[in-house]
């Protein structure tokens, strides 16, 4: 348990008296002082995300602009999302890759909503933010990185978050999934995403520092809404299959193996031009030599991150990258990356927790399906 | 039947005849938040003091349970295997872990008893 000391070395979000005033439980996370859990309890909270809309403070995630010319043809030489055809208004998810073809990191790129095309938007992740920065610097040296470090960023997620949020902005239930829009929330300037980190519908809202902490507040006095910690966070983001980075993924591991091949564009696969392409190529036609899979544990113990992976005569054919137990999947699940001939559904693997084997299928991901707006139809 | 006793770690103990009870504390429960999963050891399982005798889960994090005397293990709590929640509703009864006979009853003497566990809660969240 962190104690005080601890926590008064670390940064804070704009967020932070909302935290302390609704009880949250503060841990370290990325440098910053984070609520892990409120008073609800990480299993409830969790549940509740699912049933109806929860309210995350996710201002520790880095947020920038990247500004020169052309600037998405250009920052096509960093990663390998299909950024020249994004349209005004539209979000994409990539990766940053080294020469290797590892992930440097995963990141969510926007076209601005006027068709600027020497400006893109940039959320990355809080614990890479500096390494991301330092990257795009040197790897697109002509352009200049706007940090929006005065800016916190909510994310509101659920079946309900639309119903929710068109209360204060009328037009964010028609927003295509991973679109974003700025417009204005009681006289505070916003730019709502639809996107997130749940499987469920939902928003993230970036707003000004100043302004956070009433939106917020105003937001959780909503019927829907509960504040949401950085636990369920991390069970809801598991159950629906998604990467967290530094855990399954990392600077050896290519997006290929990491089944993240769908983020790839057409055009991009077939011309190449991002680090590490040759790997990454090699890796698309040949298959990889290892896999990204969901793992679902036969019994109730959960396996965690570490723990080996071995078929059932003993050989290690790989290791647990997430694992815990989801609340809606009502048991224990895991994701882990397992040699390719291992890889299939169906396939009955060993995982090795406190000195015993534990048997588990490799499954599909993700483990509760994943429910993000795909229109009024 | 003797007085329960408490270990730093948060484990409770209470000697019944010859066997005693073990279990985690109410503090212990309201800081891994809720259980998902407990392992508890077989019947006869010797367990040293201090060693780890069982391992609780939350949806976050896994967590040893230690051996708060020495002795050997004569029952898991079977129920828990299906309602492990039963440690985050109540801990000091129904939630217990394990039961054991003591290989030197003497031990308990060295654990803390229910004014001096309180008085531990009160200073690690002071």
């Amino acid at each position: 348990m962190p104690d005080s000391a601890t926590l008064d070395a670390l940064l804070t979000t704009p967020l932070d008296g909302l935290h302390q005033s609704l009880g949250a439980k503060m841990v370290p996370f990325a440098g910053y002082s984070m609520p892990v859990q409120y008073p609800l309890g990480v299993l409830k909270e969790h549940l509740h995300t699912r049933a109806a809309a929860g309210l995350f403070d996710v201002s520790h995630m880095g947020q920038a602009d990247l500004v020169g010319d052309n600037i998405a043809e250009a920052l096509e030489r960093l990663v390998p999302g299909e950024l020249q055809a994004l349209k005004p208004g539209r979000i994409r998810y990539t990766q940053l890759l080294n020469d290797s073809g590892g992930i440097i990191d995963d990141l969510m790129i926007a076209k601005p909503v006027d068709g600027d095309p020497n400006r893109v938007h940039l959320v990355v992740n809080a614990a890479c933010k500096d390494k991301d920065y330092a990257v795009l610097q040197a790897g697109l040296p002509d352009a200049s990185l706007e940090r929006k470090n005065d800016h916190a960023l909510l994310a509101l997620q659920g079946p309900q978050a639309a119903a929710v949020l068109s209360r204060f902005d009328p037009l964010c239930s028609s927003m295509p999934f991973m679109s974003l829009r700025p417009t204005t929330i009681d006289g505070a300037d916003v730019v709502i995403s639809r996107c997130g980190y749940t499987g469920e519908d939902g928003f993230e809202i970036s707003i000004a520092a100043a302004d956070a902490e009433t939106f917020a507040r105003t937001l959780i006095e909503q019927p829907e809404v509960e504040p949401i910690g950085l636990g369920a966070r991390d069970s809801l983001r598991l159950e629906s299959g998604l990467c967290l980075y530094g855990h399954d993924m990392d600077d050896d591991t290519s997006p290929i193996e990491a089944d993240l091949t769908w983020s790839i564009g057409k055009r991009r696969r077939a011309e190449g031009g991002f680090p590490g392409d040759a790997r990454i190529l090699k890796e698309l036609h040949e298959g990889p030599s290892r896999l990204r899979v969901g793992l679902k544990p036969v019994g109730r113990a959960p396996a965690r991150e570490g723990a080996v992976i071995e078929v059932p005569d003993g050989a290690a054919v790989g290791v647990v990258t997430s694992g815990g137990f989801g609340p809606t999947a009502e048991g224990p699940i895991a994701m882990g990356y397992v040699a390719v001939e291992y890889a299939k559904p169906g396939t009955r693997l060993h995982l090795i927790v406190r000195g015993k084997a534990l048997e588990a299928d490799v499954v599909a991901m993700p483990f509760v399906s994943q429910r993000y707006y795909r229109g009024s139809k | 039947m003797t007085d329960t006793r408490y270990t730093k770690e948060h484990e409770w103990i209470r000697l019944d005849g010859d066997t005693a009870t073990v279990g985690i504390t109410d503090y212990a429960q309201s800081q891994l938040g809720d259980i998902v999963f407990v392992e508890v050891p077989d019947a006869g399982k010797a367990i040293a003091k201090g060693g780890e005798a069982a391992v609780v889960e939350s949806v976050k994090a896994a967590s040893e349970v230690y051996a708060p005397v020495s002795g050997t293990v004569t029952e898991g709590n079977a129920s828990l295997d299906g309602a492990p929640d039963t440690v985050n509703s109540d801990a000091a009864g129904d939630g217990w872990f394990f039961k054991m006979t003591l290989s030197d009853a003497a031990e308990l003497d060295g654990l803390m008893d229910q004014a001096a566990y309180d008085a531990y809660l009160k200073e690690i969240d002071a």
